[in-house]
């Protein structure tokens, strides 16, 4: 068994989503799966081999060297706030985070 | 009205007045109104915005003015990409409601080229799935065979198409998204070099693999998009300043000696021998044409999958960490805003999105980083050099889109490793980083369509579509 329920509950709790009884079951047992599959990469010798961290070339790119920081105006604060479950102008409104 | 446009026969008859652009927008309308009940292909209609852009069309007609390349074209987009004032759902319960302020790039230059926005197709949630059962607003039917999947992520986009619902579309491709629903639906679909065409406004999925292409019923009008998405933007830092050339003009040129490589590893066990026919009758045809053919070998191509499921839920579970019930979409109320967040994502995130976050997570988490995505990352690499090796003697490679033919809805639902399985032709490229096209070459039994696939080297786009449409015009589509 390569991950266990406990696994699964943990890393749900990292990605701050609720999982049901039956959910965690069938993902420990899906995963499981595919973990066991995914274990075939190492019938592969990476040794020395540099992992690839992005697609392109650098030259293939404008921003291979770092651009100005120019400010840009952008006028879209009121319409973006429209689509907040719970907004207050101009600002997002979140649950109680400090206790007193 | 025929249901049967090419873009270059819209654009005429716009141009001699034989159809305005309005009417010809309202006559799509109508057949999807007549349609799209029993297709599921469409999610959201944006009337207003086709027939205001219709209108403009119209008006440079009136006026004798020049018209763009793509004028009074109806085009479909999926429901991933970004599009301002129309819903975007993402085919996500998260999203239901969300509607997003601004234009993905692709969109607007579509626009500014002239094209009718009919609406958004429906996709798998988030773009994860390569059947569209995983769309939270039903599946979608094939129109070439309605009791099996269209494909997927991008099977409304492909379905619209192939039924006549729009002449063109956008999908998006992460690992076959594009080119595995084209081939299901038989019509061609392409996705670009990575960087070939911009990302901004595609919601993201996997950032280092999702490309925006397009989808049509013939390789012209597949290359007529092409040359009008693609393009530095500066709103993606990861699109290329590569020149775009002229795709329409390239793919012209005679094949007759182009260099093709058939990598052994793509007729392994597992193909459908059906499907290994239509692909075997297609290569004979290209040999008709005159191209040089040979046998080559793609080591990794098998490890491709574990690969791929490694990287994409990996990239999927960062990208997705910005649905927490604040800024947009659902939110689920609690008093405490950890039980708020947890409760939103539980409730708003479909079966597989949840699973590849779940994967995704845990592959990054420590103590698994290095096992799994940093060899991952390795073999990526790996896989990347077999295709530059490839390249360094070829023109193009050529092997089947998918393994197997579409297949009946619900028949892989219950086993998501088997329907990653099915993306075993597809993931290489796109992990690869490379161009790629899927054309339609036959139909099994004359019903469930098959597709040849064309890669070519990074920015090698002209001679995919070159090759694509000399096999299309030798009748490679109906071998």
């Amino acid at each position: 068994m390569k991950i266990s329920r406990a696994d699964v509950e943990r890393v749900a709790e990292l990605a701050y989503l609720d999982l049901s009884e039956a959910e965690l079951e069938m993902y420990r047992t899906q995963i499981d799966e595919i973990l066991e599959y995914i274990g075939k990469l190492n019938e592969l010798d990476t040794t020395g081999v540099q992992p690839m961290a992005q697609v392109l070339a650098d030259d293939q790119t404008a921003d291979a060297t770092l651009r100005d920081d120019v400010v840009v105006r952008c006028d879209v604060a009121t319409e973006i706030l429209k689509q907040a479950p719970d907004p207050e102008p101009p600002y997002f409104r979140v649950p109680k985070v400090i206790e007193r | 009205m025929s249901a049967n446009w090419t873009i270059d026969g819209v654009r005429e008859a716009v141009a001699s007045k034989k159809v305005s652009a309005r009417e010809l927008a309202a006559d799509f309308y109508k057949r999807i109104g007549d349609r799209n009940t029993d297709l599921n292909a469409y999610l959201t209609l944006s009337e207003e915005r086709a027939y205001a852009q219709a209108d403009r069309m119209d008006a440079l007609v009136a006026g004798g003015k020049p018209l763009p390349p793509l004028a009074g074209v109806p085009i479909a987009i999926k429901d991933v990409i970004s599009t301002r004032g129309v819903r975007t759902t993402c085919g996500s319960k998260i999203l239901e409601h969300y509607i997003p302020p601004y234009d993905a790039t692709a969109v607007e230059r579509l626009e500014a080229a002239g094209a009718v926005i009919l609406g958004k197709t429906n996709c798998d949630e988030f773009a994860m799935g390569s059947s569209n059962e995983n769309s939270a607003y039903g599946a979608v039917r094939n129109p070439e065979a309605p009791d099996r999947v269209p494909g997927g992520s991008s099977g409304g986009s492909a379905a619209a198409v192939a039924a006549g619902l729009a002449v063109a579309s956008l999908g998006t491709d992460t690992g076959g998204s594009i080119r595995q629903p084209g081939s299901f639906c038989g019509i061609p679909a392409m996705m670009g070099s990575y960087g070939r065409v911009s990302r901004y406004g595609l919601i993201a999925f996997a950032s280092s693999l999702d490309r925006i292409g397009p989808f049509a019923t013939n390789v012209r009008d597949v290359a007529s998009v092409m040359g009008v998405i693609a393009g530095r933007d500066a709103n993606d830092s990861t699109s290329t300043t590569a020149p775009v050339p002229d795709y329409r003009a390239l793919m012209e040129k005679p094949v007759k000696g182009l260099r093709i490589g058939i990598p052994k590893e793509y007729f392994a066990e597992g193909m459908d021998a059906e499907v290994r026919k239509k692909i075997e009758a297609g290569i004979e045809v290209l040999k008709k044409l005159g191209c040089e053919l040979r046998e080559i070998h793609m080591a990794h191509t098998d490890y491709a999958i574990a690969t791929y499921y490694i990287i994409a839920t990996a990239e999927a579970s960062s990208n997705l960490a910005r649905y927490d019930g604040v800024r947009y979409g659902l939110r689920v109320d609690d008093d405490s805003l950890l039980a708020m967040y947890r409760k939103t994502r539980g409730a708003g995130f479909g079966a597989e999105v949840k699973r590849r976050i779940v994967l995704g997570t845990y592959v990054l988490s420590a103590g698994y980083y290095d096992a799994y995505y940093l060899k991952g990352q390795k073999v990526r690499a790996l896989i990347a050099q077999d295709f530059r090796d490839a390249f360094s003697k070829l023109d193009v490679i050529v092997t089947p889109t998918s393994p197997i033919p579409p297949f009946k809805l619900g028949e892989k639902t219950n086993d998501p490793l088997q329907m990653y399985l099915a993306d075993i032709y597809t993931v290489t490229g796109s992990l690869a980083g490379v161009p790629g096209i899927s054309v339609p070459c036959g139909k099994i039994c004359g019903k469930l369509p098959v597709g040849l696939q064309i890669f070519g080297p990074a920015f090698g786009e002209a001679s995919v579509l070159q090759l694509a449409h000399a096999f299309e015009q030798a009748g490679g589509g109906s071998v």
